[in-house]
């Protein structure tokens, strides 16, 4: 067939669509190619669907049923009614609350230390190697191991922390903003390696040159860094932001460790945790569920109409 | 030059800071993991008086290396098909032009920024209902699911990397477009490869959330889980000691792989996220 | 061994962009073909469609007398050396020489021959067991010739395979490229945009630009009659001078003077309207200082005087620069402004007026000074403004003495 399409393409008159021509023109090669293509992400696509889409369906198919695990027989359809209740319990703006102060408090800190961080790997005189690999084991130990080493040194009587810096016998933990300062503190000692990763390598972007001709010039270091290194790495920035922030929304392991959520410490994660497995409540946690499901894409929507043309994948291809 | 002999001393104090405040607490953790149980709580950094029995502890009941074995073979497996199924779709996306390339690149970000609380509520009633709740394929699944987007968008960065002309050359030499993956562009992407299977191994390795979410016993419950339900040696005893020896034994892997593929994986983090 | 022939093939991109626009060329069994042209012409979207690399969207493409547009490219039997060399970095020499022979499933003593005869050619014998990152720019040329020899093909594609050599390799492994082509005989199309490398290695060049083919002949043939002003001032270094000129009365008026024309001329622009506006290009070459000139050849040119702005003596020649002052008409037109942007030209900001001769280099002319120059009209040509077109391209005696 496609031998009688070539053949009759020369002579074909100009009034033939410019769609249906290319289409009789795609070659066994092109075609193979596409076919190749698909076989190749269908796996991928199948295992990622099957496990975040479908569940998602189905999360919102429960958070419109009155369903409690002790109570299975009951279930039935109630419409928003989960959502009113969620919507309508402080503990769920509290929680709110909780998660935006820990993730801006803990992602602004993390810029400022990622960005320093990420100038001393890229600028320093000799031991680079040695700040990676260091930085590199707060980012692959396992967080909860990062959260237990924190709890046992800020319990009194147990803790260098507190043996430093508190009176040996207060218990920081159990106060709902130091719980919180260290819940940060945690989080940005785990996390702030991999920001200054990412900032390192939009460092790198920025050409070596363009920072001596500032420099001849006659800008200071920090007007070079304000002026030039800043504006050329905002992609970076941002993408090393949006990862962060989302990442920060979802807190779980340092809180459930640290202090499991008590007094008035808990993010929505752990709330939405408490009640599936606590109060047994698959209706309400699916509603909680959807309902940080939502936020994140909010978070994510301003990030990416933010980035322009900068968001990740854009340049992928 | 007293500037340099300043600089140096300047970057020497910075570097030293750095370093220190990334691996105390992992230090913290190491020291309490040696303190016999008399001297846990002199609040000491160093323990005073070294022991294993912290050590010898956990590994007397069966619950740590189960947990152990669950951590090690879910990890692996999950690694493993996750790198293999990402490998496949990163060459489609970085080679080869299909319809569809924008949306596997779209739902692999999307999926990247999910947040997985969202997930645990409808997996664990999905799991239960195919009698997956509390097997290794309950958490396998979830980890190859989120280990995906990470892999594919490192190994499309280290696949673009990869002269495009070696292909054709390929192509030009005689192979098929099979031949010319396994021969020239497979070998030429295992170092992609492998450090891309250590990040997934590494958050395989970390997660927690899962692993008490759709787990309940010995059965599949992996390291990090089982810490966190651990009793101690008796019911009166705080198990700070055997929580800090598990927790050491854990890390001790991210230890090697960070001290021998430093440049890997700082190279495999920064790939992906930043590109233009 | 075979004969190559594209048969108004054309490459329509899936934006509907021509790249390559219904050309027709035809390579015969054992000839050298350069396409050259300025980067974007199609050229390598040319040699990628003989390579099977790239669709094609219309037309036919027939290896030794069979249609191969839908053929992969391994069923075509051609080997093809690309820019960047495209060596397996993971492979030996060997190996990478190896490489196609093995996937034919070769028996082994048979490679083995070939790799050590291809390597004694090129010269790479104790290179072989080395990896390509190991080698110099020059070897990894000569492993990437050799890939593609030992498989002794129906044909060899080279893709602008000496660009990433430095000057002097360059000039090297062009005269080495053109003494292999010859010894084995084999048909080559050898894509460049270096017009140096174009003139001194093909048997024939065709000259592409905008998708389509502008002429195909011999070296000397494109430079002796180009057929349209692209062609003219794409082919020769320095580049052929053009300016402004007029046919009026039997004799063309131009800034060097009036030139005479000929009876050959005139017999070919003769049945065109005269008394209209043309181009005239006129080679570095064709101009001589006037006091060199013996007095018995003068009458074949004409005399005027020119100040010089700068010369350059390149010790077997000398080049001058002048431009002619208080005329600020210039000559312009699209396939001029192509050229200018693609030799840079455009970006330096100098004027298109000025004029490069090229003297003997016993001439006494001085920078800064007016000096009387000779022009040789014999060898002059005249464009047509509108379509390029060269009005006096089968003129016999076109090139320039001297």
């Amino acid at each position: 067939m496609t031998i009688d399409a070539e053949k009759a393409a020369p002579t074909a008159p100009e009034t033939r669509t410019e769609k249906t021509h290319r289409r009789t023109q795609l070659s066994e090669g092109a075609r193979a190619e596409r076919r190749l293509g698909w076989m190749l992400i269908a796996p991928a696509v199948i295992v990622m669907i099957a496990v975040t889409a479908y569940p998602i369906g189905y999360a919102i198919y429960l958070s419109l049923q009155r369903y409690d695990l002790r109570f299975p027989k009951q279930a039935k359809f109630v419409g928003l009614d989960n959502y009113t209740a969620v919507l309508s319990s402080p503990y769920w703006w509290h929680a709110l609350w909780i998660t935006l102060i820990i993730t801006l408090i803990s992602v602004a800190i993390e810029l400022v230390l990622g960005m320093l961080l990420a100038l001393l790997m890229h600028r320093t005189l000799f031991g680079r190697g040695t700040v990676r690999t260091a930085i590199l084991v707060p980012y692959g130990i396992v967080t909860v191991v990062a959260a237990f080493s924190w709890q046992y040194a800020w319990t009194p009587s147990t803790g260098y922390l507190t043996a430093l810096l508190g009176n040996g016998t207060s218990a920081p933990l159990t106060h709902t903003v130091q719980a919180i300062a260290i819940i940060i503190l945690a989080e940005v000692w785990k996390t702030t390696p991999f920001m200054a990763l990412l900032l390192m390598a939009g460092l790198a972007l920025v050409p070596e040159d363009l920072q001596k001709a500032a420099k001849v010039d006659g800008a200071t270091a920090w007007q070079r860094f304000v002026r030039i290194t800043l504006p050329l790495m905002k992609p970076a920035i941002l993408v090393a932001l949006l990862f962060r922030t989302l990442d920060a929304f979802r807190i779980f392991d340092n809180i459930f460790v640290l202090t499991a959520g008590t007094n008035n410490t808990g993010s929505v994660s752990i709330l939405g945790y408490d009640n599936l497995f606590t109060a047994l409540n698959l209706g309400i946690g699916s509603a909680i569920s959807i309902l940080i499901f939502i936020c994140v894409a909010i978070i994510a929507f301003f990030f990416i109409k933010g980035f322009g043309a900068a968001a990740p994948g854009s340049s992928g291809k | 030059m007293t500037t340099t002999a300043k600089q140096k001393v300047g970057w020497g104090t910075a570097n030293t800071v750095a370093v220190v405040l990334a691996i105390v607490p992992v230090l913290w953790i190491v020291s309490l993991s040696f303190k016999d149980p008399a001297t846990i709580t002199d609040a000491s950094f160093w323990p005073k008086k070294w022991t294993l029995e912290n050590y010898r502890g956990i590994f007397k009941t069966s619950e740590f290396t189960h947990a152990l074995i669950n951590s090690i073979g879910i990890a692996l497996i999950a690694t493993f098909i996750a790198v293999v199924l990402a490998s496949m779709a990163a060459y489609a996306v970085a080679r080869l032009s299909f319809p569809g390339k924008g949306l596997l690149i779209g739902m692999s970000l999307l999926i990247a920024m999910f947040p997985a609380i969202s997930l645990v509520t409808p997996l664990f009633n999905i799991e239960r209902s195919l009698h997956l709740f509390d097997t290794w394929p309950a958490l396998i699944i979830p980890y190859i699911a989120f280990g995906l987007p990470l892999g594919i968008y490192t190994l499309s960065a280290f696949f673009r990397e990869i002269p495009w002309e070696l292909e054709k050359a390929a192509k030009m030499d005689g192979a098929t477009p099979y031949q010319a993956f396994t021969k020239v562009i497979a070998p030429l992407a295992a170092p992609g490869m492998f450090t891309t299977a250590i990040l997934i191994f590494i958050f395989c390795w970390n997660d927690f959330l899962f692993a008490i979410s759709l787990t309940s016993t010995t059965n599949a419950r992996t390291v990090p889980a089982a810490i966190g339900f651990f009793t101690g040696s008796s019911q009166f005893t705080a198990p700070t000691g055997s929580i800090s020896a598990a927790a050491v034994i854990i890390t001790i892997p991210i230890i090697i792989f960070v001290l021998f593929f430093q440049r890997r994986i700082v190279a495999g983090l920064t790939s992906g996220a930043v590109k233009g | 061994m075979a004969d190559i022939v594209l048969d108004q093939v054309t490459k329509r991109f899936p934006d509907g962009a021509l790249a390559v626009d219904h050309i027709d060329l035809d390579v015969a069994d054992g000839e050298f073909v350069i396409l050259v042209g300025p980067s974007g012409c199609g050229k390598s979207t040319t040699l990628n469609m003989i390579a099977g690399l790239e669709d094609i969207s219309d037309g036919e493409l027939r290896i030794g007398g069979q249609v191969v547009n839908n053929k992969a490219p391994k069923d075509r039997d051609i080997a093809m050396v690309f820019q960047s060399y495209a060596l397996y970095p993971h492979m030996t020499v060997r190996e990478n020489m190896a490489f196609a022979l093995k996937l034919a499933k070769t028996p082994q003593e048979t490679i083995d021959k070939k790799v050590n005869d291809a390597a004694r050619v090129l010269d790479l014998t104790q290179h072989l067991d080395r990896k390509p990152a190991n080698l110099s720019g020059g070897q990894r040329q000569r492993v990437a010739m050799g890939r593609a020899i030992v498989r002794d093909p129906a044909a060899f594609l080279m893709d602008e395979p000496l660009s990433n050599l430095d000057a002097k390799l360059r000039v090297q492994m062009r005269t080495e490229v053109s003494r292999l082509q010859k010894r084995l005989g084999t048909t080559t199309v050898y894509v460049t945009h270096d017009q140096t490398e174009a003139m001194t290695l093909g048997d024939r060049v065709a000259v592409m630009r905008n998708g389509k083919i502008q002429q195909v002949g011999a070296p000397q043939e494109l430079y002796g009659h180009p057929e349209n002003l692209f062609v003219a001032g794409f082919i020769g270094s320095p580049a052929m001078n053009f300016m402004p000129g007029r046919l009026e009365d039997g004799k063309l008026r131009t800034r060097l003077g009036d030139v005479p024309l000929d009876d050959e001329i005139r017999r070919m622009l003769e049945g065109r309207d005269t008394g209209r506006d043309v181009i005239l290009g006129i080679r570095p070459e064709s101009f001589e200082d006037a006091s060199l000139v013996p007095a018995d050849a003068r009458g074949r040119g004409i005399t005027f005087r020119a100040m010089i702005d700068v010369v350059e003596s390149m010790g077997s020649d000398v080049f001058v620069y002048f431009t002619f002052e208080g005329d600020n008409e210039s000559v312009s037109s699209a396939e001029l402004e192509e050229l200018a942007r693609d030799s840079g030209r455009a970006d330096t900001g100098g004027t298109g007026d000025q004029v490069v001769a090229r003297l003997d280099a016993a001439t006494r002319v001085r920078e800064g000074s007016e000096a009387e120059l000779w022009a040789d009209v014999r060898s002059i040509h005249v464009f047509d403004p509108a379509s390029g077109e060269n009005l006096t391209k089968t003129k016999a005696t076109a090139t320039a003495d001297g």
